[in-house]
């Protein structure tokens, strides 16, 4: 096909770009000039100035520490989610298994990703909180007492209950690659004498490491972006970098107000470097797809 | 020797490891029904109390319904904003569509708790037409969250259908821009758009964190406030709260089709 703009026998500069000016327009409204405000917000004084003491507050405690257990509850679930999540997807897909099961896995990995935040948190007091039905079924039916139900409004809680959307967005993501290990290539590995490990270790997990990996950074952004389920299951008690910039915005501690910008930022610098990682990797994983 | 055997039974690890995630998607959904139906006076099964009480109580029905007309408003803006926008760019400036869609990608990089930070300080000082009511500035900010959903839809949708000439053909029929949009264009990607606006249900029936950090009650502080108060009725309501996500993700599925698997909706966490 020919370009318009020589179709109509001259070239005229194309207004055409004027008929995207409503989304940009928006974008630029409600994107890029909040995000702006942040970043300019986080490098002025309270006093008006500039500075750049908010940021290096960030790196004293206690805010150091609410990044240090954020990024160790995001490390955590996501290399937890990413292995128990291959191991899930590969069970579904692998010969032998059926194969209704992988569309109805699919389809409920679809559902428990997006069961997030604040009902996520419930029924989780539910199961395993202190008199949750799990915890008292331990007690009481098992004699078992390592868990008191307690536990789940810490930190380890917190992670216990990622790891239920952790888990299905590994399932998710993992799914196609796994899909496209190809038959012919275990079989190629046999008949060279491979056993079933050093296929694994030779070819499975190789040809599948940037997916890993990249899948496994996806789920690090999801858990350290999370608010709604730690603040509703620790009631605000767990020391996140999110639930420490809502603490800010519900009037209870931080007397500097760019303090809490200056937090937003470093959020959201954490995850543009692991965005950046994951650009190359997933480029890597492209050349096995097909 | 040496060649892989199909398999014609599953193989027991696959068994044990497809059980493991059976049971922890099903077993705090299981718990939740049994807690919410435990009586509040004495602890024990059965009671619908917890039922009566979410169906008897007006906070309920007053946030369920805002945040459904939140949802419906946040559906109708992001579709007026996008469908004509990928239209548009698909017809005439495809050049840029990578750019359009670098833009509806930022939201999944940039959490709702620094949206919400650079909102809230961006707009202190708006007319409280916009920044005091939920219909302005919590509208504002969930169109954006919809933002990937919507593109990646629509973008899917307008990919399948020949753009150049349905639009040649509504307007040598003598069509304006108006009529061939909303008479021809839109009942092509009728599919997409519904899949989009399930999706768009999802994020503001669940989104908790924006609505929190600007105090609008909604639905989702509903459910933190009775999760805080009434154990019993929380559970009842954390079960149709998990009903209604479930709802629109299967419609998802239903008007996708086999196509496309439900995306994850990041904004509800």
């Amino acid at each position: 096909m020919l370009r318009p703009g020589l179709a109509s026998g001259r070239r005229r500069p194309s207004l055409a770009w004027v008929g995207t000016l409503p989304f940009f327009a928006y974008t630029i409204l409600f994107l890029f000039l909040p995000a702006g405000e942040v970043l300019v917000g986080a490098l002025k004084s309270v006093h008006g100035g500039w500075t750049i003491g908010n940021v290096q507050q960030l790196f004293h405690h206690p805010y150091i520490d609410a990044y240090k257990t954020s990024i160790e509850v995001s490390v955590v679930t996501a290399l937890l989610g990413a292995v128990a999540g291959l191991a899930i997807a590969y069970a579904a897909i692998r010969d032998g298994t059926p194969r209704w099961i992988r569309s109805l896995l699919t389809t409920f990995s679809g559902v428990a990703a997006n069961f997030g935040g604040i009902p996520l948190a419930m029924a989780f007091v539910a199961t395993l909180g202190t008199i949750g039905i799990a915890t008292q079924f331990m007690q009481n039916q098992l004699h078992i007492n390592i868990w008191q139900g307690y536990q789940l409004f810490t930190k380890t809680g917190v992670e216990v209950v990622y790891m239920y959307f952790q888990l299905p967005l590994m399932i998710l993501v993992i799914a196609p690659a796994v899909d496209g290990l190809r038959r012919e290539w275990r079989e190629a590995a046999s008949n060279l004498g491979a056993s079933s490990w050093q296929f694994w270790r030779y070819v499975g997990i190789p040809v599948l490491m940037p997916s890993i990996l990249g899948a496994t950074i996806l789920l690090f952004g999801n858990a350290f972006a999370a608010y709604a389920t730690a603040y509703s299951l620790t009631s605000g008690t767990v020391n996140l970098v999110p639930i420490l910039i809502g603490a800010y915005y519900q009037g209870n501690v931080l007397d500097n107000p760019h303090l809490a910008q200056a937090l937003a930022f470093g959020m959201f610098v954490v995850l543009a470097v692991m965005m950046l990682l994951y650009i190359p990797l997933q480029r890597r994983a492209a050349r096995w797809a097909k | 020797m040496g060649e892989v055997r199909s398999r014609r039974f599953i193989a027991p690890s696959a068994v044990v490891w497809l059980a493991l995630g059976c049971a922890y998607f099903f077993l705090p959904l299981l718990a939740t029904l049994l807690f919410s139906l435990k009586s509040a006076q004495t602890g024990k099964c059965c009671s619908i109390a917890s039922y009566t009480w979410v169906v008897h109580n007006g906070q309920f029905w007053h946030t369920l319904r805002l945040s459904f007309l939140l949802a419906l408003e946040t559906i109708a803006v992001s579709l007026a904003l996008f469908v004509p926008t990928i239209y548009w760019v698909h017809l005439k400036v495809p050049r840029l569509r990578p750019v359009v869609a670098f833009l509806a990608l930022i939201p999944f990089v940039v959490p709702p708790i620094v949206m919400v930070v650079g909102l809230l300080n961006f707009y202190r000082g708006a007319p409280s037409w916009f920044y005091g009511k939920p219909w302005g500035f919590l509208v504002a900010a969930y169109v954006i969250l919809a933002f990937p959903y919507m593109f990646f839809a629509l973008d899917a949708g307008f990919r399948a259908i020949d753009v150049h000439t349905l639009t040649e053909a509504s307007q040598s029929l003598g069509a304006s821009w108006p009529t061939t949009l909303v008479k021809v264009i839109l009942p092509n990607i009728r599919a997409a758009a519904l899949a989009a606006s399930f999706l768009t249900l999802a994020i503001v029936m669940g989104e908790f964190t924006i609505a929190n950090l600007s105090a609008f009650h909604t639905f989702p502080l509903f459910l933190q406030y009775v999760n805080e108060t009434q154990a019993y009725p929380a559970a009842a309501l954390t079960l149709l709260s998990f009903g209604i996500t479930w709802a629109a993700m299967l419609s998802l599925l239903f008007v996708g089709g086999r196509r496309r698997a439900a995306q994850p909706v990041a904004a509800v966490r």
